[in-house]
């Protein structure tokens, strides 16, 4: 046995060597190697999300039959138009009131649904999340036979409680509430799954601790269930903002925008002028409205997210 | 104790035990009746469109009695739509460009995840964040530019035009939550199949792939069910029906051929979400843990 | 089978931290090391640099007489058991035990022997079909540790591989670790925070502080004659008491002056040694099993003190009583039978011949 108990002295000195040894080569070749794996992800990344956002903007700066170059006639072009407002107007009315009633009635079901013992939860979930699974232009076709003006099932219900017929599609109010009341129904689902996972992982002691502290349930929801959650109700709210400001296949199916374009948001206006119509630029301009809007909601999402990971390590 | 917190007069614990169960029984009251109530709403949509897809041409073009009610139920709706071979080619064309991006969608996105979640290099920290930004940018977007793109590819009604661009909706979000799922993956365990002399790519379909293969169908359902659903694309890029996924083609072409046909466009548009449907109900733990995973894993 | 030398291993991080400051161990073929320290002692470091999963930034390493600085993980020829034991979750018992050979394309029937036997050296022969989900804390180990053993490596690595076990289970892993390396006789290098694992595994045992080594040594030699002060109060559990003190010379004898006008006298046996520290502060340091109480006793040199205990604490086959003088934590082991009370006056007894000085400036033991 090499005993031998004298101490080593460090020589703190830390000379790397030289030479590049296979080491440093073979996590060089690491990198090489992932670099290759991420390649498909940056094309997509760069070449289908980040280079068409950047192309949009130097299409919007084009002349209708995009030969030279029009600065910002486009813009000026819409911000003259009363159509342009309708639609700006319409789109935050439609996003704004969309998401508060899909969040408060999301939260709603998923603390009903929290409530109900464990065993039915499953089937009561299974239920209530259809509306979400079934492709949203195919189902929206569906509401679309329901708010038909001849032959409404919506209004033959409304008759039976005696409630005047209502002109779903064909006044633009009533139009733009069926938007929305579409919207909540394909996306209240979601809402509620998210938050019933969020309540899920709140520790059932703090419900204890809280009980035994004198808290009632409504100060239960409000100092432990809500802060508890704040984080994931911030982004589930931002994210669907963003969505549910950017959505179009509702508009198309059900109105097309009518009556007079006073239903159209931003994505299917840009749609009736770029592609319908034809002119590339100023559709391009169109959906460029929806960007700082976006980004605003995108560095709050990112902002969240990352403190929730933060909160987790 | 509980004794001075009840009313005057109560006779002490045991009304207020009895309080606290009955309090307990409104709310599961409430609970049940919200959830029924909300069932119904939820339900009533495809249900009323069931309902429409029994019934004759004439019962539809009718338009008298109680719409929810079918008088002598047919099927003739839906053996009009499988003999369509316009509906069968939107079906096959739908299936090929799933299949597709799927495959592509999940070869991209597990080699990524892969590299992001165990490769540190660098930039690696900035593309996972710039995978979860690309996530946030719609699809209404980008339509316009992409529109351009695909029109300079060559690909303007194709289905290919589509398999090209579809991952943009599909691969930032699978790749963002199997960075998660391959993240969970204890270090340790890598780091022993790399003593137990596992290559790279051993290392990834050897333990990674197999252990975290609940978030590998969680992501694949995801991108099938986006790719399934997918509207605003061949709304923009195909023109043809010879080139229609069902989605578009069941709102654009059932409907412009027959204004009175809301039998057969019922019918078309239930079977074209029947897929989706028929996966959720098989697999809903999983889809449901796609959905969530966003954000409780990310 | 194989000798496993350090040489001047350093290890540093980006922002010029290090982990492991050159340090030089020499490990003999069949050798059971251990590295034990406090968490961030580098203990785990030098492990994963011998190991291939950390790259060294100075130094080399060789096992059985090739450098395999450069030598990624695989090719080092070594096994390893992790403290959260790393089993493949997706693979039954058999198939985690067998993978490693699996993928250095052993023929099947090779493997198979290889597998049933270290099963059988184990004791987990009917386990080789479960999941690692279905064993319990002990079983994983056991599967971790046949992992490591049908390779036949030239080395064994162990990462704190009991930590995740209950005390008990503990005490039995470490017997079965023991009985296998006295079996299979592979070199074996073992990280513990836990010096009982040190002392009871290990034929010799290497004490790590900051990045440095302290002291290497058998469990015996570092338990009477440490090398530094840290040494000395790492080992041996309850700790080494340290009391300040002045070392005086008068007439020929070395007295210590403790605080609170405790004077022990210096055995003769030790006094050349420390006559050179006469007149100066020092660290006196005992141990709590050499203060005991005052009873007729055949150790030399007991020197009396009288001390009052803050804290008594009956353990049934012997009792501890703390005391705190000038701030300084001092406990000692007494007779289950001494009638000790807190708060009581107590007289025990020093036991000199086992007594360390330590020099305050070096930190060493004089």
């Amino acid at each position: 046995m090499a005993a031998d108990g004298s101490l080593a002295v460090s020589d703190a000195s830390g000379v790397s060597r030289g030479s590049a040894n296979t080491m440093q080569r073979f996590a060089r070749r690491r990198s090489t190697i992932a670099f290759v794996m991420t390649l498909p992800l940056l094309v997509v990344i760069v070449g289908l999300v980040a280079y068409p956002a950047v192309y949009a903007i130097y299409l919007s700066t084009l002349n209708r039959r995009m030969t030279e170059f029009a600065g910002l006639l486009n813009f000026e072009l819409l911000f003259e138009s009363d159509t342009f407002w309708n639609v700006a107007f319409q789109s935050c009315f439609f996003a704004i009131t969309a998401v508060l009633l899909k969040a408060s009635i999301g939260f709603w079901l998923a603390h009903m649904l929290h409530h109900i013992p464990n065993k039915g939860q499953r089937k009561w979930r299974g239920m209530l999340l259809v509306p979400w699974v079934i492709p949203p232009a195919l189902s929206t076709l569906g509401w679309w036979w329901m708010f038909d003006p001849s032959y409404s099932s919506i209004n033959w219900l409304l008759a039976v409680i005696s409630v005047p017929e209502v002109p779903w599609l064909g006044h633009h109010w009533w139009a733009r509430i069926a938007i929305i009341m579409v919207n909540v129904w394909i996306g209240t689902p979601f809402f509620m799954i998210m938050y019933l996972a969020a309540l899920k992982s709140v520790p059932e002691q703090l419900y204890e601790a809280a009980a035994i502290d004198g808290a009632s349930s409504w100060q239960r929801l409000r100092y432990v269930t809500l802060p508890m959650m704040a984080n994931i109700i911030s982004i589930t709210v931002l994210f669907s903002l963003i969505v549910t400001f950017a959505n179009y296949d509702i508009v198309r199916v059900l109105t097309n925008g009518g009556p007079r374009d006073l239903t159209h948001v931003f994505a299917s206006y840009a749609f009736q002028v770029g592609i319908l119509s034809g002119n590339i630029p100023r559709g391009a301009a169109v959906s460029l409205f929806m960007f700082p809007i976006l980004a605003i909601c995108a560095f709050f999402v990112l902002r969240s997210v990352t403190r929730r990971n933060k909160e987790q390590m | 104790m509980s004794a001075t917190a009840a009313e005057p007069g109560a006779p002490g614990i045991y009304h207020k035990a009895g309080s606290l169960s009955r309090e307990r029984r409104w709310a599961l009251w409430t609970a049940y009746a919200s959830l029924t109530v909300a069932a119904i709403i939820f339900l009533a949509p495809p249900f009323y469109m069931l309902i429409t897809s029994f019934k004759t041409s004439a019962e539809v073009a009718g338009m008298t009695g109680n719409p929810w009610l079918v008088r002598d139920p047919t099927l003739e709706n839906y053996w009009a739509i499988l003999a369509n071979p316009m509906f069968a080619r939107f079906m096959l064309n739908s299936i090929i460009i799933t299949a597709c991006v799927v495959a592509l969608t999940m070869v991209i996105s597990i080699l990524a995840a892969f590299a992001l979640a165990r490769m540190r290099f660098f930039g690696s920290q900035v593309l996972a964040t710039g995978v979860f930004l690309t996530y946030l940018v719609p699809d209404t977007l980008l339509f316009i530019p992409l529109y351009q793109i695909v029109g300079g590819l060559g690909l303007l009604n194709s289905i290919w035009g589509l398999i090209l661009v579809y991952p943009t909706l599909t691969v930032p979000f699978c790749t963002w939550i199997m960075i998660g799922y391959f993240a969970s993956i204890p270090k340790e365990l890598d780091e022993a199949a790399l003593i137990d002399g596992a290559t790279w790519p051993q290392m990834l379909l050897k333990i990674f792939i197999p252990v975290a293969l609940p978030g590998i169908i969680a992501a694949t359902i995801f991108a099938f069910t986006v790719s399934w659903a997918a509207f605003v694309y061949p709304t923009a890029f195909v023109t043809t029906p010879d080139q229609m996924p069902l989605t578009i083609g069941v709102v654009s072409q059932l409907v412009r051929a027959d204004t009175f046909a809301w039998g057969q466009i019922m019918a078309g548009a239930l079977m074209a979400a029947l897929p989706p449907v028929i996966i959720y109900a098989f697999l809903m733990d999983y889809y449901i843990a796609g959905l969530t995973a966003g954000a409780t894993k990310g | 089978m194989a000798e496993v030398s350090l040489r001047k291993i350093i290890k540093a991080y980006e922002g010029g931290v290090q982990a492991v400051k050159g340090i030089d161990l020499e490990i003999d073929d069949h050798e059971f090391v251990v590295l034990v320290g406090p968490s961030g002692c580098g203990k785990s470091t030098t492990l994963r640099m011998i190991a291939g999963l950390e790259e060294i930034t100075g130094g080399d390493i060789a096992i059985g007489g090739t450098i395999v600085n450069d030598i990624p993980p695989r090719d080092r020829d070594i096994a390893m058991v992790f403290q959260n034991y790393a089993l493949y979750p997706h693979m039954s018992v058999y198939e985690n035990m067998a993978f490693g050979l699996t993928l250095r394309k052993f023929p099947k029937a090779e493997i198979d022997k290889r597998v049933k036997n270290a099963a059988e050296i184990l004791d987990i022969t009917p386990l080789l079909e479960r999941k690692p989900k279905a064993l319990s804390g002990g079983q994983r180990q056991r599967v971790a540790m046949g992992r490591a053993i049908v390779r036949n490596p030239k080395v064994f690595l162990f990462d704190e591989p009991l930590s995740n076990l209950d005390a008990k289970l503990r005490v039995q892993m470490r017997t079965e670790i023991k009985k296998v390396h006295q079996r299979v006789k592979t070199t074996t290098i073992y990280v513990t925070h836990d010096q009982v694992e040190a002392m009871t595994l290990a034929d010799r045992v290497v004490v790590m502080n900051h990045g440095i080594i302290e002291q290497v040594g058998p469990p015996q030699e570092l338990y009477h004659s440490p090398a530094t002060k840290f040494v000395a109060g790492f080992i041996g559990s309850p700790a080494m008491n340290f009391f300040p003190a002045r070392l005086e010379e008068a007439s020929g004898a070395l007295r210590l002056h403790l605080p609170q006008d405790i004077v022990l006298e210096v055995p003769e046996a030790r006094a050349a040694r420390y006559r050179s520290y006469a007149g100066k502060q020092v660290l006196f340091g005992i141990r709590p099993e050499h203060l005991t109480d005052d009873k007729p006793t055949d150790k030399t040199n007991p020197a009396p003190l009288t001390l009052t205990p803050e804290v008594i604490e009956p353990m049934g086959m012997e009792t501890l009583a703390h005391f705190k003088i000038d701030g300084a934590e001092i406990s000692a082991r007494l007779d289950p039978e001494t009638p000790a009370r807190a708060g009581e006056p107590l007289r025990l007894i020093a036991h000199m011949d086992q007594m360390h000085l330590i020099d305050p400036t070096t930190d060493k033991v004089i």
